[in-house]
């Protein structure tokens, strides 16, 4: 059993000198990055910074080429580890939200849970509505996806996540594909997901939600962790030049 | 002249019904009738027709279209997805056999599995299950090469997206090709499918190359001999019919669908 390979004291996640090429196109040039149980870690940066694939390298979803990506001290870059098992633990939000059009909310909510946890089918509604309750959409477990707004459709995806009782959740710029009105709504769920203790690693260009949020910030360019640290800190006073270039041009 | 668009239009479309009527009336007038009519339509001969025309020949088409098609279906995608595999002889062996069976004429494998392979292999056809059974053989190999490729198509057509996200929830690539991309990838190729259901119902007309008996009679094969006997053509206009009754219906379901999909979208 994956379970019995945790490791309580290790972190949540542990990057240790990743390195993601496509083709010629080096795209993480050696990422350590270390996101503690309870941690909400912010991801900024130009686009093309390597953040969406430093995030997706996470669970798997895009192959290392090469260091280590642990999470919970098990290694997943091994090949013979029960990813599927791994990602169990690890929620994860799309930009694009990828609700499955084909099923109702409700069995967006319980395929996962039935297919993969085995659990039952009253067990998997019960907890489908209680997450839907969790993000405020539990009048529209019998939607189908293309019957709700964006801001809605995010919500659900989020608690989709969160019916697997993930240990963390990887956000990938989870309001960029919004309209502006319907972003506070997300952003709202997210932060009392953070305020309920939930691990987080958290791409994004919401620079407010990562300074109030946020328990650290990191700025990433050209495949490199520039800097990284508290996140009032980073964005009031950045200490290179390449933060504060950019920082200049998104706020 | 001063005519509105809409005006002349209307004035163009008038005229080309008008000769469209003028050349239909000249057609019927300029007909011999009593020498077309019970050549084509003789009553006489249509009455003997009945019922075998439809329990035996219409029924068999049927029959024949329906287990062609669900054989081709199911061995279609199997293709479909040996051919999307990440294993490199899988992907050979599928495109082997995709681009043989559609590349040959229907009626050249249908021949060549009822007549070729039994005395290739020194079985006798009769062992092989007879010549309905390999001509069906041969229609589903046919059938599954062609539907192979709308399947494939179908399934890339769902966006990566939804594989990422059935992924990211724990679930296998088999769990989430079962559940998640064959589910959708089926409602994109619903119309292509009707439209290689009705290729198939026309098909069967060649599986006499396999030999037939008298109860294994489908619509063209059974027009065929009694247009012979009778020598007269009334059988083949009837049988005509009968395809068209039933092909007709099917692909305006196919439209209707497109234009149903083309409004969601």
């Amino acid at each position: 059993m994956i379970t019995d390979l945790i490791d309580v004291h290790a972190p949540a996640i542990d990057v240790q000198g990743l390195v993601k090429t496509f083709g010629e196109n080096e795209v993480l040039k050696g990422i350590d990055l270390t996101v503690t149980a309870g941690e909400v870690v912010c991801v900024i940066g130009p686009s093309g910074s390597g953040k969406s694939t430093l995030l997706r390298s996470v669970n798997l979803l895009e192959e290392p080429t090469g260091g280590k990506v642990l999470i919970e001290g098990i290694d997943i870059t091994d090949p013979d580890i029960d990813i599927d098992g791994v990602r169990t633990r690890i929620g994860m939000v799309f930009q694009s939200f990828n609700l499955f059009p084909h099923m109702s909310v409700l069995g967006n909510l319980t395929i996962a849970q039935r297919r993969v946890k085995k659990r039952g089918k009253e067990e998997a509604e019960q907890v489908a509505h209680e997450m839907l309750a969790r993000v405020g959409m539990g009048h529209k477990a019998d939607a189908y996806p293309t019957q709700l707004s964006g801001g809605q459709q995010q919500r659900v995806a989020i608690a989709r996540a969160l019916c697997m009782n993930p240990d963390m959740m990887l956000f990938d710029e989870p309001t960029s594909a919004l309209d502006p009105e319907l972003v506070g709504e997300v952003l709202q769920v997210m932060r009392s997901l953070a305020e309920e203790g939930m691990t987080m690693l958290v791409v994004t260009h919401e620079m407010g939600f990562a300074r109030e949020v946020g328990s650290r910030l990191i700025f990433m360019d050209g495949g490199h962790i520039v800097e990284e640290g508290d996140p009032r800190e980073v964005l009031s006073n950045p200490q290179h030049q390449r933060t504060k270039d950019f920082l200049s041009r998104v706020l | 002249m001063a005519l509105r668009r809409t005006q002349r239009q209307k004035l163009y479309r008038y005229l080309v019904y008008a000769v469209l009527i003028a050349l239909a009336l000249m057609a019927i007038i300029t007909t011999d009738w009593s020498r077309i009519g019970p050549l084509f339509f003789n009553p006489e001969i249509a009455a003997k027709m009945f019922p075998g025309i439809i329990t035996t020949a219409l029924v068999n088409t049927l029959w024949f279209t329906a287990v062609a098609f669900a054989g081709g279906l199911l061995l279609g995608i199997i293709l479909a997805l040996l051919k999307m595999s990440s294993i490199g002889p899988f992907r050979w062996i599928a495109t082997a056999w995709i681009e043989l069976f559609r590349g040959l004429p229907a009626i050249m494998t249908i021949f060549a599995i009822s007549q070729v392979l039994p005395i290739a292999t020194q079985v006798s056809g009769q062992k092989l299950g007879g010549p309905v059974v390999l001509g069906l053989i041969g229609l589903i190999l046919v059938a599954s090469a062609y539907m192979a490729e709308t399947i494939r198509a179908g399934l890339q057509a769902v966006p990566k997206g939804q594989t990422e996200a059935a992924r990211s929830l724990g679930m296998s690539p088999m769990k989430t090709t079962f559940w998640i991309v064959v589910p959708q990838g089926f409602r994109i190729i619903i119309p292509p499918l009707t439209n290689e259901f009705v290729l198939l119902l026309k098909d069967t007309s060649l599986l006499f190359v396999a030999g037939s008996f008298i109860w294994s009679k489908e619509l063209t094969n059974f027009a065929k001999d009694a247009t012979t006997q009778n020598q007269n053509a009334t059988p083949l206009v009837m049988a005509a019919i009968l395809y068209l009754i039933v092909t007709i219906p099917l692909t305006r379901f196919t439209a209707y669908l497109e234009r149903r999909m083309g409004n969601q979208r």
